[in-house]
């Protein structure tokens, strides 16, 4: 048995970081303050010292400048990680990202391929307002040619980066910004993870919970409140939002027969609603009730806690869908 | 105007019982309604007060019709109509409509078009032969779900064992059924019909004599000759065993020969003896008196109704001379007998009474012709003739 | 065994083979078939458990002295019925 510490998800990045650094000449970090100031968010605290200024490069306050500056590194044979400050920001990269790193190994007949790793915060929940709080990660899993993953655990903040590195083509992690101070026991050896499948994070009967990234825990906590009424919930991780393990909710469909997703992306023209799509596609004659989703409110993300916490998913919210879509227990 | 018959299609309102302002529980009587098969009193399914009736005493109208509304009872529904319910849809409220009086089965807050069936629910409760209609909702906003479905079936099945007397609804659902299969039979299958006088004497005698050395639980009775000598004949005609699917006859692998069973109070089931051409007489009565017991307490299995490749009717002793029946598709025969009764016959160039049977056979035309009909129904008599080799 | 004893086993037999039969409108002069619709099947199932209950043997041409209430009630009581165990 490994032996665990407590650690934090900050930690486990910064720790992924390191690895990376050290394991492999090619890996350098940009991004605005992720130098002097160690990061908007502390990941990159200590590492300029540690790995000197080639290595930890601050950059000007142009996405699209160091975005595009990272697909050339990508394409010159070095292994760049991008720090982006949050999904809000990384839109003025769009260009860069959609139209050159997701594309360029398709319009070269496979010629040139873009190893890059972008990094950024996403969602909302520290009242950081509509334009630094919204989660636009569905957006990007809609894009061909680049993929998508969401750690929500401490093993995954640990573990995906070195294998998103090992990715020949882009990768885009999603940190969710109230993730950074979550605390718990890491195994000292953690390391590398898949970044192909979604995790069962809590197995049930009754229903399948589905979610990813920031409302993981949420959702953990609603199953448990759950599980309190004798309503025994099953909760995915999806970790991939692109591609998404379809075998692994279908088969989670197949056995619960009902489906609640939560994602703090808006309804529509969603992740959620894709999933949904999905799963009507494939596992129709499975289903038991109608499929229900707890989204964020239809709202740029309010600045005031109170609405901030209203606009968001939350705990009741899960449980009141769960026990809906569950039905009269008799 | 509720649905007191399959046949029923009209009923005339002789008496209202309850008046608007009073209130209503269920099983309360609240209207006479008179039908073909007499005065009959119109139970109420639902909790309320009435709030109008809609017909007159003396009014003949069609099933169906809504005899009256009724408003649910309960605090959070305003009593006076809201934006949530407009003047011109009381049923939002106290939604009785026809399904108030008319169809038990379904549920007040239900809309009368289509009722609200999980995918899920909707397969299995095909699969396990439950008529939806019939199943109490648990699920969201009163959907029927996979567990209502199993309960239903659970329940159907226990009912079925524990009081075979009064399955109402079950009785209905086989209605239904039987309707239904018989109806496609008739649109689809060209049938033709052949019929046969088969001389039973030999038979007879041969029974009386073997049944006198049986003890009483393994005597055989008429029937078991009957369903080995059409198990035999199919051998000889097979193109009558199996059925006619997606436009091509296809053999049955086995002769399964599903026997037509009345059910006391009512319907009709076929469920099949396996590999009836292989059986002795003895083994053969033996499961066909299981079956019959099993089918009348309601505790056949899935396998007895599975696979039968054709149909006997049987009408016994009591019954008419001779039944042309429709066949059950997929199937693409069905054997009929009469009852056995002594009539002339001409043997040898005098008449003598003779006990006689009128074999008959209804046969898919798509499947075969009357030629092949008339040589299976010979080879039933040659059989016959000779019953110690059945 | 009475014959109210023998009569008590065949309504017994009866209801079982005809559950929705009440047996006291069974109509003791009039056939069991023609009042209580039983098919030859039916009647096996009679005789078969008469049978057994009553531990007397029954042969096929005796069949119609039980085609009612009276009748089989005689007639099971002229074949010297032993009590059945209860």
């Amino acid at each position: 048995m490994a032996k665990m510490a407590t650690t934090t998800y900050r930690e486990a990045l910064r720790t992924a970081l390191k690895e990376a650094l050290v394991k492999d000449p090619r890996v350098f970090l940009m991004g605005e303050d992720v130098g002097q100031y160690g990061g908007s968010y502390a990941v990159s605290k200590g590492l300029l010292a540690e790995f000197g200024p080639e290595r930890i490069r601050d950059t000007p306050l142009s996405e699209s400048t160091f975005v595009g500056a990272g697909i050339g590194a990508a394409l010159g044979g070095m292994r760049p990680i991008v720090e982006l400050m949050t999904v809000n920001f990384s839109l003025l990269a769009l260009d860069q990202i959609v139209n050159n790193a997701a594309t360029i190994r398709h319009m070269s007949g496979g010629q040139f391929n873009i190893p890059l790793v972008i990094r950024m915060a996403t969602g909302a929940g520290r009242q950081l307002a509509a334009q630094h709080a919204h989660s636009l990660e569905g957006w990007y899993a809609h894009i061909p040619g680049i993929r998508i993953v969401a750690p929500a655990t401490l093993e995954d903040a640990r573990g995906m980066l070195w294998t998103a590195l090992e990715d020949p083509d882009p990768v885009l992690i999603f940190e969710h910004q109230t993730l950074y101070n979550m605390e718990g026991p890491l195994a000292d050896d953690a390391g590398p993870v898949d970044i192909d499948h979604a995790a069962i994070r809590r197995s049930g009967k009754d229903l399948s919970l589905i979610t990813y990234g920031g409302t993981l825990g949420k959702t953990l906590q609603a199953a448990e409140t759950l599980a309190r009424e004798g309503i025994d919930a099953e909760v995915i991780d999806l970790r991939s939002l692109r591609p998404l393990d379809m075998p692994a909710i279908l088969e989670s469909v197949k056995k619960t027969h009902r489906v609640v997703i939560v994602d703090e992306g808006w309804k529509s023209g969603s992740l959620s609603a894709e999933i949904i799509a999905r799963i009507v596609e494939s596992a129709f004659y499975d289903l038991d009730a109608p499929m229900a989703r707890i989204c964020s409110a239809e709202v740029p993300i309010p600045y005031p806690k109170h609405l901030e916490d209203a606009a968001l998913p939350q705990p009741a919210a899960i449980v009141a869908a769960a026990r809906e879509v569950v039905g009269r227990r008799g | 105007m509720p649905s007191l018959g399959s046949d029923m299609e009209a009923g005339t309102l002789v008496q209202w019982l309850k008046h608007p302002g009073d209130a209503v529980k269920r099983g309360d009587i609240i209207a006479v309604v008179d039908t073909q098969k007499g005065a009959i009193e119109i139970e109420v399914f639902e909790e309320g007060v009435i709030e109008s009736v809609q017909i007159k005493q003396g009014e003949k109208v069609p099933v169906g019709t809504v005899l009256a509304m009724i408003r649910g009872t309960g605090p959070e529904r305003p009593r006076v109509p809201a934006a949530t319910a407009p003047p011109s849809a009381p049923a939002r409220e106290g939604p009785p409509t026809p399904a108030a009086v008319s169809a038990p089965q379904k549920r007040p807050h239900e809309e009368p078009s289509r009722l609200r069936v999980s995918p899920l629910a909707r397969k299995l409760a095909a699969d396990l032969g439950v008529d939806v209609t019939q199943v109490e909702g648990t699920g969201s906003g009163g959907a029927i779900t996979r567990e209502d479905v199993e309960r239903a079936a659970a329940a159907l099945k226990t009912s079925a064992a524990h009081k075979p007397s009064a399955p109402t609804a079950r009785a209905g659902d086989m209605r239904a059924a039987i309707a239904s299969a018989m109806a496609r039979s008739k649109r689809e299958i060209p049938h033709y019909y052949l019929s046969s006088t088969i001389d039973m004497s030999g038979s007879l005698a041969w029974l009386r004599a073997e049944n006198e050395k049986r003890p009483v639980a393994e005597r055989l009775l008429p029937v078991a000759l009957l369903i080995k000598a059409v198990g035999l004949a199919l051998r000889e005609v097979p193109e009558l065993n199996g059925y006619w699917i997606d436009g091509a006859f296809r053999e049955g692998t086995g002769v399964h020969v599903g026997c037509a069973i009345s059910l006391r109070g009512g319907g009709l089931v076929a469920p099949g003896l396996h590999d009836a051409d292989r059986m002795d007489l003895g083994t053969l009565m033996r499961q066909l008196t299981d079956l019959v017991a099993r089918a009348r307490t309601g505790s056949l299995k899935s396998s007895d109704l599975a696979d039968p490749t054709i149909t006997v009717t049987n009408l016994g002793d009591q019954g008419a001379e001779a039944a042309f029946g429709i066949i059950y598709p997929p199937q693409v025969a069905l054997v009929g007998f009469g009852k056995i009764a002594e009539r002339p016959w001409v043997c040898s160039g005098k008449i003598e009474a003779r006990p006689l049977l009128t074999a008959t056979l209804s046969a898919d035309h798509r499947a075969t012709d009357g030629h092949r009909g008339g040589a299976f129904l010979a080879a039933v008599d040659r059989l016959l003739q000779a019953p110690e080799k059945l | 065994m009475t014959p109210d004893d023998i009569k008590r086993v065949v309504l017994d037999v009866l209801t079982r083979i005809a559950p929705e039969v009440d047996p006291a409108s069974i109509q003791s002069g009039v056939s069991f078939r023609d009042q209580l619709d039983l098919d030859s099947m039916d009647f096996l199932n009679f005789v078969l458990a008469l049978h057994d209950r009553l531990g007397v043997d029954i042969p096929e041409g005796d069949y119609p002295r039980l085609y009612t209430l009276d009748g089989a009630v005689a007639y099971l009581a002229s074949k010297s019925v032993r009590a059945a165990a209860p």
